[in-house]
């Protein structure tokens, strides 16, 4: 029997195995790369930056209606003869956002709520002051400017990535360890002479990792597909999503830490997930909710990784200006980490 | 090696879960370089014990030492020395043999080549297949082969044949007595007599978390007082014999010891050339009608059937 030295240490053959496991599975792989692209694709789509409609305005019948008519037709607004029971109909049901009778004096009806309608009775008084003679004493001039950066999808993509770090992480972690429990396996391998930081730091690394293909893959496709900004600081966007993933990473330790079986740590995971799916802003900005609420959702690590990404993407912010976000982030990585290890279940 | 030629002494361990006491006040010694078998039925708590043993289990009470060393004070020496196959472990699905073994081996300081483990446990030709393409046995095999390849000096397998088909499990034995030849300690649990009898040099019987016998196979079978056993079938008997018909027959020269059975009885005997005359005489004599009568050699079966009433598998 010949006896020998490990030829690689234990952290190495671990972190190995993990990778293999990872890229053997298909599932983990769409998840991972597939769905954060296919989201991406499926929402851009649907909020695409389009010109601007036409507003759409009905003209009541009467001597002036064709002359009225005329003086509107236009790229931003189009006009059409109604009458009036038909013009109310077509106002209650948004087919149109104004009503002009012909005066004098001429009468603009309109949903004062509905500020398409209160845009259109400016633009279109406007139009037929002028159109009668009107003259303004200022000239005036336009300059048009789409804002790269301030798009939906410019919003919408960085949620993504924070949001598929979140999961990826979480699941990746607090789901793997936690079947390897109920295979017995984290005993088995607590028969054997491993480090106990070694088994854990193995998911760590994995994950590491995965950030840094993943986050590059998808801020390009970003910059490819969307025409998303090209981050000044990609060492910036690297860090907070690795900072972020690691608070995950933690979290995710912490929810397998006494779990006995795949069901519960999946409940607990969507328990923790589920707020920030919804309050840190991946979709929709976290603006929308009352001012109470914004301490707390601000404080949630999911909010501090999407707003850091944003920034870092969309307004090339570096290190310093992201500063207090890792800051949080990191403060979120020692917590969860530190509770984790309190709490593990090894045996 | 210190702490005398023991490779694992024990004392009054208890093992108690809410509701059940699984391990009930059990002394044991496994001698250095034997093999040694726990054999009981199913919740006996063989697999408390040796985990226990393992130092993966905090006994309630109770005294464990392991190649003269302890588990709260020596765990990381004690690990890289000794093997351990639990008794369900599902090993990754989607890692290969090899990745397997050089994984595990890469846990210990010093231990036997992944390559040669493979061979050890014949899966050389397995080595690229997944974990979850594996048969039953060659998965049992492989899990030996993870407590093998960190070169233990003492190895625990528990039930590592529980539910292999027969020629799986020759190739365990084979496994199993290839290790012993360089004479090292193993203690094994199982409920199957053939593989206490076949592997073990002393077996210590459990039931209710209790030590009820220890001997060598030999011992125990002789304790029977018999090493033959007649089974015996009546025809035209409602149900079992009573005591007297039990007397009687344990008054038969040659009969060590009777057990009745739900359709006759069974005899330990001996010899079995004195004592099955004597016995076709008897039942002709009482006017009983033979419906089957069949001889053959004591097992550790019937040691348990008989310090227990009743059977392993039950
Ligand atoms: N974790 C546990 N919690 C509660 N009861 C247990 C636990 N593990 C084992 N037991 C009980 O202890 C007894 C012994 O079990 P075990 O050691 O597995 O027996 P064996 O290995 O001989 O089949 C059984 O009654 C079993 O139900
Ligand atoms: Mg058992």
């Amino acid at each position: 029997m010949t006896r020998s030295v490990a030829p690689r240490s234990a952290l190495v053959e671990l972190t190995l195995a993990r990778f293999r496991l990872f890229v053997r599975e298909p599932s983990a792989l769409f998840w991972t790369f597939g769905f954060p692209v296919v989201l991406a694709i499926a929402l851009g789509v649907a909020f695409r930056n389009r010109p601007p409609e036409p507003m759409r305005v009905a003209v009541e019948p009467g001597p002036y209606a064709q002359r009225t008519l005329s003086e509107l037709d236009s790229a931003q607004v189009r006009a059409h003869v109604a009458d009036a029971p038909t013009a109310r109909q077509e106002l209650r049901l948004g087919k149109v956002v104004l009503i002009v009778t012909p005066g004098p004096p001429r009468t603009y009806t309109l949903d004062e709520t509905r500020p398409e309608g209160r845009a259109a009775r400016l633009l279109v008084d406007d139009r037929l002051q002028r159109a009668e003679g009107r003259v303004d004493p200022t000239p005036v001039a336009e300059e048009h400017v789409t804002d790269v950066g301030a798009r939906y999808i410019d919003f919408l993509i960085p949620g993504l990535i924070g949001m598929t770090l979140m999961s990826s992480s979480m699941w990746g972690i607090g789901y793997a360890i936690v079947e390897l429990r109920t295979k017995k396996l984290v005993k088995r391998m607590l028969a054997t002479p491993m480090r106990r930081s070694d088994f854990l730091l193995s998911f760590v690394i994995m994950r590491a990792v995965f950030v840094l293909v993943e986050v590059p893959v998808l801020v390009g496709f970003g910059c490819l597909a969307f025409g998303l900004r090209v981050p000044e600081s990609p060492l910036t966007v690297i860090a907070i999503a690795l900072v972020g993933a690691l608070a995950f990473a933690g979290l995710g330790l912490l929810v397998a830490s006494r779990a006995q079986n795949t069901q519960t740590v999946g409940g607990l995971m969507n328990v923790v997930m589920m707020p920030m799916f919804i309050g840190s802003g991946v979709f929709f900005s976290t603006a929308n909710f009352p001012d109470a609420l914004q301490p707390a959702l601000h404080a949630l690590p999911l909010t501090a990784l999407n707003d850091g990404l944003r920034a870092a993407i969309n307004e090339g912010a570096g290190m310093r200006a992201c500063m207090p976000l890792l800051i949080s982030l990191v403060l979120w990585t020692v917590l969860s980490f530190a509770a984790a290890l309190r709490l593990f279940r090894w045996r | 090696m210190s702490g005398g030629a023991c490779a694992v002494r024990c004392r009054g361990l208890v093992k108690r879960y809410p509701g059940v006491l699984a391990v009930d006040g059990l002394d044991l010694e496994v001698r250095a370089g034997e093999c040694f078998g726990l054999l009981g039925p199913n919740g006996a708590g063989k697999t408390t014990t040796v985990e226990i043993l393992e130092g993966l289990l905090d006994p309630t009470a109770g005294d464990v030492e392991v190649l003269g060393m302890r588990w709260s004070s020596d765990e990381r020496a004690l690990r890289e020395r000794i093997g351990v196959s639990l008794q369900q472990t599902h090993l990754p699905d989607r890692l290969t043999v090899e990745e397997i073994l050089v994984l595990f081996r890469s846990l210990f300081a010093t231990g036997r080549a992944p390559e040669e483990v493979m061979r050890a446990v014949s899966l050389e030709e397995k080595r690229r297949a997944h974990y979850e393409k594996l048969s039953g046995g060659q998965k049992q095999r492989l899990a030996v082969a993870c407590a093998l390849v960190g070169d233990p000096e003492l190895l625990f397998l528990d039930e590592p044949t529980t539910g292999l088909d027969p020629q799986s499990r020759l190739q365990l034995w084979d496994v199993v007595q290839e290790f012993r030849r360089t004479g090292r300690g193993v203690l094994l649990t199982t409920h199957y007599m053939e593989e206490a009898e076949r592997l073990c040099d002393r077996v210590g019987v459990v039931d209710h978390g209790k030590l009820i016998a220890l001997g060598t196979p030999r011992e125990l079978i002789a304790s029977l007082g018999g090493e033959e056993v007649i089974e015996v079938a009546l025809e035209g008997v409602a149900g079992p014999l009573d005591e007297s018909a039990a007397t009687a027959l344990l008054h038969l020269e040659g009969v060590r010891a009777v057990r009745l059975t739900p359709d006759g009885f069974a005899l330990a005997v001996e010899p079995v050339h004195v004592a099955l005359p004597a016995l076709i005489d008897h039942v002709r004599v009482a006017g009983m009608r033979l419906g089957r009568l069949m001889t053959r050699h004591a097992t550790l079966e019937d040691v348990f059937v008989s310090l227990t009433g009743r059977g392993l598998r039950d």
